[in-house]
């Protein structure tokens, strides 16, 4: 299986790739930075984020909202930041593919002329409401940040969330914003990706014309850092929130993004907590019913990686008692490892997810967004099959091995989060920490 | 078939999947009127346990063959959906049918997903946008089938009997007046042979009555237009801002999806421009109209900073009442919005769920067979005055509500000052 493309690179260091879909009369046009908020510095988070959203505000030679043309153009648009890096995506009928490529390529080249401090302004008020809606104002919505804060130090780039905090955002200047679309938004730093109904050469000639005279621009180095010194004796922390049912996190370093055990702690995660079931399931929601929902993940990213498990308390239950009846699933896993049914059903589900994958060209996660994680993450855009064969040839002894390896008790972080004035429903010992 | 199960199927040859996905025409607008949530427990249980499985027997037999089952209970249907390998469809469709005809039922199972229901609710108590949209559908919908959240209330949760539950699978999961619609990759021939093997044995006459909300009295207005519900010290208000609009079935629905598009329904329509691009109050505002079988809400709905709470208001009922005719919709606005139905209109159609998805609103709807490829220039055929008039015809600011789930002490003075009376004190 796999997402055939053909590549090539421009004089000024972009790459392109093309994936040929006649499935639906439509393309789907990709632009991957490698730049995410682990290029920020403590003080300046949120800043990758907070670009994204000029990147839709205007450049030079269209100097108006981006989603308008898009739109009347009958696309679907979107880009997102993550840790690692920002994309931006449209999905446009077919006959519309110059236009897609012509605003990608205006805004990759052409975007600071277009930069004012009224943009500047509205976008941060914008961003500062998207953290109230998805971290601030709703249950266990800055979990995440203390868990991430606890498990990188104060100088790791993983240390802050993508949203970042909102004394940073506040304290962000129009000069900022212009600095760093300097040091990374050029095309030596970007990888193309364009899928669906196109003609190869076609789309490969266009990409010439468009992005071809953009100033190459020095691609940055990568992000200097030092791995988390390995945690030898656990942390707990308690943090608490304006909910009524307490919740479990618990976490763990782990690989990286397609580095070696990465697929094997992702299987891992699936015999552990991947539907009803799964080890967790069963025990925590559906024998013992102390728990109302539970999860796992292998959180992998491009420096450093985290294993979570989630568990949120049935009323009348304790965290202690879910970290006991967890505590022991992952060291019976670890002790004894996966059945053979377990290992058939978790490669089948990968398989059924990777075939799923290549159903869509556009959006997130589609053809053309895989291309480019593909390419810019491994620099190699081909790895499709290779991914899959990660999974395909994952066996019990190696799911074994790596929960031993990556998983033991002294190395976690556990974060409780209570209703507020419950510090009692914490697990013991717990340091309360303070987020917002 | 001979059960009255209609069947379609699709080719769609991209990847070796095959997606069911089986309509029954009940959902929680179906829920008695003391029992609201059987439908969506009903719903929730059908994974449970079915034939010889039990419920951890039956997602050890999807999982095997890297099959998926999502289940759907809206308020005028149920959907379930299955996906699974190519290569392992047979061994899904009948799992599919065991679950529709046979489920287990066991007490313990209907205990348990109980339980997972009651303490949802208890977290909605602090999930702002849940307690918006319950607040504001019990009060549009007051004693209508339309009148609660699917998932029903503690109450009602409460006082259910697994007996109810067995009585409404028996009278609502029939074969006739289902659809059952199989998509991917195989053809016509081997998926009308695998539904028939998986559900020519199913029986049953459908002995409710006829969509309940389509034969409803129309609901009564609130008697206030403005109710809040206190949640101290938050940095956001969520809103909820509308009535009761058309059904599904209305002659003016198409006119209503391009008055969408252009009022709240795509980033650059007036509502999110306004409050998100000029004025910074929100991450997002949006507005839809949710067409049902019978008459569903229109609602603009946004989370907007705590401080701009009055002005967020003000702002969208002025968009709402400036669109009826003061300031029509232009002729730029009308190619902007109805590009995403016309010219993006084929973006619906690129996997076989999607394409088994828009079959699904064809049954459930009783759309015409030519629904689809007579869509775009029935919308092409509607010009911009057409749009204002029906914005005219169906939009009415003066008689709407709006809901608050917000810091009522830094708001409830502005709130006072907009004219809408005094605010309606709500409880969680």
């Amino acid at each position: 299986m796999e997402i055939p493309f053909v590549r090539r690179t421009l004089d000024n260091g972009l790459e392109v790739l093309v994936h040929q879909d006649r499935n639906c009369p439509i393309v789907a046009v990709n632009v991957w930075y490698h730049v995410g908020s682990k290029n920020e510095k403590p003080g300046r988070t949120g800043f990758a984020h907070l670009f994204e959203h000029l990147m839709f505000e205007g450049s030079e030679h269209y100097d108006h909202g981006y989603f308008q043309p898009l739109q009347e153009a009958g696309a679907s648009l979107n880009g997102s930041t993550n840790a690692d890096r920002t994309n931006y995506w449209e999905v446009v009928p077919s006959n519309a593919l110059d236009l897609a490529m012509w605003m990608e390529s205006d805004r990759m080249g052409y975007l600071l002329p277009a930069l004012t401090d009224a943009k500047f302004h509205n976008q941060r008020e914008v961003v500062l409401n998207e953290r109230r809606q998805n971290y601030e104002n709703r249950p266990y919505g800055l979990a995440g940040m203390a868990l991430v804060a606890e498990l990188y130090p104060d100088e790791h780039p993983y240390h802050w969330l993508t949203i970042g905090a909102a004394e940073d955002l506040r304290a962000a200047h129009l000069d900022d914003v212009r600095a760093f679309f300097q040091t990374y938004y050029h095309p030596s730093n970007a990888s193309l990706a364009i899928a669906g109904d196109v003609d190869v050469d076609a789309a490969l000639s266009m990409a010439e014309d468009y992005f071809g005279p953009l100033p190459a621009g020095v691609k940055p180095g990568p992000v200097q850092t030092v791995a988390p010194p390995p945690r030898l004796v656990e942390k707990r922390l308690v943090h608490e929130d304006r909910i009524e049912l307490p919740r479990l996190y618990l976490a763990w370093h782990s690989p990286t993004l397609f580095g070696a055990d990465d697929a094997e702690l992702d299987l891992v995660a699936d015999v552990l907590a991947g539907g009803k079931t799964s080890r967790l399931y069963r025990t925590l929601v559906y024998e013992q019913r102390i728990a109302t929902e539970v999860a796992a993940s292998q959180n992998s990213r491009e420096l450093s990686g985290f294993f979570q498990i989630v568990a949120t308390a049935a009323p009348g239950h304790t965290l202690a008692e879910l970290d006991a009846a967890i505590t022991s699933e992952v060291q019976k896993l670890c002790a004894e490892g996966p059945t053979g049914a377990e290992m058939e059903r978790g490669i089948a589900q990968a398989e059924a997810h990777f075939i799923s994958r290549l159903q869509t060209v556009g959006g997130f996660g589609g053809k053309s967004d895989q291309l480019n994680a593909y390419n810019v993450f491994l620099g190699n855009a081909a790895y499709f099959d290779e991914d899959l064969a990660r999974y395909r040839n994952a066996q019990a002894a190696g799911l074994t091995r790596v929960a031993r390896q990556w998983l033991p008790h002294a190395s976690r972080v556990a974060l409780s989060v209570v209703p507020r004035g419950r510090l009692d429903l914490a697990l013991a010992d717990s340091s309360p920490v303070s987020v917002s | 078939m001979a059960n009255g199960l209609q069947v379609w199927t699709i080719e769609q040859r991209a990847v070796p999947l095959v997606t069911a996905l089986l309509l029954v025409k009940r959902g929680s607008a179906a829920d008695p009127g003391d029992r609201a949530g059987l439908a969506a427990i009903t719903g929730d249980l059908l994974d449970e346990g079915c034939g010889d499985l039990d419920a951890l027997g039956l997602h050890e037999a999807l999982g095997r063959i890297g099959g998926q089952i999502d289940t759907e209970v809206g308020s005028d249907a149920t959907m379930l959906g299955l996906s699974v390998l190519k290569r392992f469809s047979a061994r899904g469709f009948s799992l599919l049918a065991d679950m529709v005809q046979r489920p287990r039922f066991e007490p313990a199972d209907f205990e348990r997903v109980r339980d997972l229901r009651l303490n949802r609710l208890v977290q909605i108590r602090d999930m702002p946008p849940a307690l918006a949209d319950r607040a504001f559908t019990e009060l549009l919908y007051r004693g209508h089938p339309y009148g609660h959240l699917s998932i029903g209330r503690e109450e009602s949760l409460r006082q259910l009997s697994l007996s109810e539950v067995q009585s409404f699978h028996r009278q609502v999961y029939v074969p006739e007046g289902a659809t059952i619609i199989g998509a991917g990759d195989a053809s016509h021939d081997e998926l009308r042979g695998l539904i028939a093997s998986a559900f020519a044995g199913w029986s049953g006459r459908d002995t409710l009555d006829l969509s309940p909300a389509a034969v409803a009295a129309p609901p009564a207005a609130p008697p206030f237009r403005l109710a809040i519900l206190h949640r101290a010290a938050a940095g956001q208000s969520e809103l909820r801002i509308g009535h009761v609009s058309i059904a599904r079935s209305a002659p003016d629905y198409p006119h209503l999806l391009v008055l969408n598009m252009v009022l709240g329904g795509q980033f650059v329509s007036r509502i999110n421009m306004n409050l998100r691009e000029e004025k910074g109050y929100t991450y997002g505002a949006r507005t839809s109209f949710d067409s049902r079988r019978g008459p569903g809400p229109f609602v603009l709905q946004a989370s907007v900073q705590s401080d701009a709470t009055a002005d967020a208001i003000k702002e969208g009922l002025r968009e709402i009442d400036e669109i009826r005719g003061s300031r029509p919709v232009s002729r730029a606005e009308l190619e902007t919005g109805r590009a995403a139905l016309t010219r993006g209109f084929a973006r619906n159609f690129e996997t076989a769920e999607q394409v088994a998805r828009a079959a699904a609103q064809m049954a459930l709807h009783d759309l015409p067979q030519d629904y689809y490829s007579t869509f775009v220039s029935r919308i092409l055929a509607i010009d911009e005055t057409e749009v204002t008039a029906a914005a005219r015809r169906h939009l009415h600011p003066d008689r709407m509500l709006t809901v608050v789930v917000g810091d009522r002490e830094k708001v409830e003075t502005s709130l006072e000052a907009l004219g809408l009376g005094m605010p309606q004190v709500l409880e969680v």
